[in-house]
């Protein structure tokens, strides 16, 4: 339990292989739950001091757990800048906990499902990480990891209120529920405002890939409950759920009607996509998010015959900065990583041969409509 | 479009502002943004504008040295307002009263219905049953059902006992 957080995490091609229901669609699943010792200030208020002080109680306390029996854990000032932006590409610690350093710390279980931030905006942060649709299972793993701390814990709670946050929009339930979504159709049919209008309307956020603040990345869209008091916990869970099978939905019928309508515009997207991917030089992380995700659409619709999914989803972690730079001993400033990026690109490309040229029957990753094109 | 504030005259200045991440915006006519100090936008935030708690704030800078604060934390309303966090747990008491609308304008609604600590379930169940004996008592007592009165006077005492032998919850006002 010595080893740096790189010899411990999966390997991403690994990782990506993770599959889950409806995971065509939704990448991941997750729910969070906030948590505050009731005799200590909040991380943001508290001194050095008492952070330090959660710490000790809260670490061993999360070590105890069953689930955590083989974990990774540390202090946030035992870990370099780099290991933090792996940690946040992997989607494991939030933007705000990695800016973290000493009083903070991090515990992850061997799975990766479970991931829990002490002294973050509040002094626990738990997340339980499922790939696919399974917030339900998200939920009750966090649940139970919950009532198993709050035994030994005192945690801070009123009957009124609920669970107390540093910040009022996590009060009560401190329930944050939310799935990360590839909607490239929804985009391309320039459908997806309308949508987030939508869902917005029904109470919940839609936000970027990294969360609060963020742009939209590659078509990745995370949804997630905005309300946390007044409501019950799988009163929420569902909410989403039903929100989320409609979201499915829609994406469905998009790509379905853009291969019927405007079957051009779609293999022009994904035929683009590829060209660039798969022979570029020199590409920026952000343009390459972009277009791995009409790549994914592309194997989705069985466009790249004998293409798996989890290639696409490696590519769309391994190419980003913190994972670029792993491995290579000389720190690559942004231009050099855009060419090892691109070097890399078409090296794990070399084998993909270029889209077909019109929907035949299923690819690997399950096909879409089966309806032939006109070519 | 008409002013937010006054609803009366032209809106000519256009205000659009992040609020917890999500997008605020809010249109003021001349004198009404001047009076809501909206030229100076380092000292103007949109969130008091919407949640009406510039007002407090003046209130406040009029009698200064009586600001509220947290006893526990130092926490100050100022505090709040900037970092819209509260310091400790005690700070929700202590704010109380300001985080009132602000809570019924984020939630669903302002009373906690999830899950609540397995300490604290046997507590809630008590300080319901004691509510529900005292509603019973008084109703016995109305009607001069004198025996019924005595038993569920005790039943009262028995219950109350135990639930000062309970592990408590915040403190609520």
């Amino acid at each position: 339990m010595s080893s740096t957080i790189h010899d411990f995490l999966i390997p991403a091609g690994e990782a990506a292989k993770r599959s889950g229901p409806a995971d065509k669609i939704v990448l991941s699943s997750r729910v969070r739950l906030a948590r505050n010792l009731k005799q200590f200030p909040f991380p943001g208020t508290g001194k050095k001091s008492d952070r330090l002080k959660v710490l000790d109680v809260l670490r061993p306390a999360v070590e105890g757990l069953p689930q955590m029996a083989e974990r990774f854990s540390d202090t946030l000032d035992n870990l370099t800048p780099m290991d933090k932006q792996i940690l946040v590409e992997r989607h494991l610690v939030s933007r705000e906990h990695a800016a973290k350093g000493a009083g903070s710390g991090l515990v992850i279980n061997r799975e990766e499902t479970l991931c829990v931030m002490i002294n973050e905006e509040d002094h626990l942060r738990m997340q339980s990480l499922r790939p696919g649709l399974q917030l339900r299972e998200a939920w009750r793993t966090l649940d139970n990891v919950d009532s198993a701390l709050e035994g030994p814990l005192d945690f801070a709670f009123s009957f009124e209120l609920g669970y107390l946050t540093a910040c009022p929009t996590n009060l009560g339930t401190g329930i944050r529920v939310s799935a990360m979504l590839h909607l490239p159709a929804l985009v391309l049919s320039e459908q997806i405002n309308q949508i987030i209008q939508a869902v917005n309307k029904l109470g919940l956020a839609v936000r970027g890939l990294y969360g609060e603040g963020t742009e939209a990345l590659g078509n990745v869209f995370q949804v997630s409950n905005q309300m946390t008091l007044g409501e019950t916990e799988s009163d929420i869970v569902e909410r989403i759920n039903k929100v989320l099978a409609q979201l499915i939905d829609h994406e469905e019928n998009a790509r379905a009607s853009l291969l019927e309508k405007k079957p051009s515009m779609l293999f022009n997207h994904v035929g683009r996509a590829y060209g660039i991917v798969a022979n570029a030089h020199c590409i920026s992380s952000k343009e390459t998010m972009n277009l791995l995700s009409l790549m994914r659409l592309g194997v989705d619709l069985g466009l790249f015959p004998g293409v798996q999914r989890s290639l696409v989803d490696e590519l769309f972690v391994i190419t980003q900065p913190a994972h670029l730079q792993l491995g290579l001993s000389e720190k690559l400033t942004a231009e050099e990583r855009d060419l090892a990026r691109a070097d890399m690109l078409r090296e794990r490309l070399k084998q993909v041969r270029r889209p077909a040229q019109s929907v035949s029957g299923g690819g690997s990753g399950g096909g879409g409509a089966d309806k032939p094109s006109k070519t | 479009m008409l002013c937010n504030v006054c609803k009366e005259n032209e809106a000519t200045v256009h205000l659009t502002q992040m609020i917890e991440g999500k997008i605020k915006k809010v249109d003021l006519c001349e004198p009404c943004s001047k009076s809501k100090g909206v030229d100076d936008p380092t000292g103007f935030s949109l969130a008091d504008l919407l949640l009406g708690l510039g007002a407090a704030q003046e209130s406040q800078a009029a009698t200064p040295g009586l600001e509220l604060s947290c006893p526990q934390c130092g926490h100050t309303q100022a505090d709040f307002k900037k970092s819209g966090r509260l310091g400790c747990p005690r700070c929700y008491e202590v704010f109380r009263e300001g985080l009132e609308g602000l809570l019924k304008s984020m939630h669903k609604g302002t009373k906690h219905v999830g899950k609540v600590p397995l300490s604290l379930q046997e507590n809630k169940t008590m300080k319901e049953r004691l509510k529900a004996l005292q509603g019973e008592l008084e109703a016995a007592v109305c009607r001069e059902d004198f025996e019924s009165a005595a038993t569920l006077r005790d039943k009262i005492k028995q219950t109350s006992d135990r639930l000062q032998s309970l592990p408590v919850a915040q403190p609520e006002s």
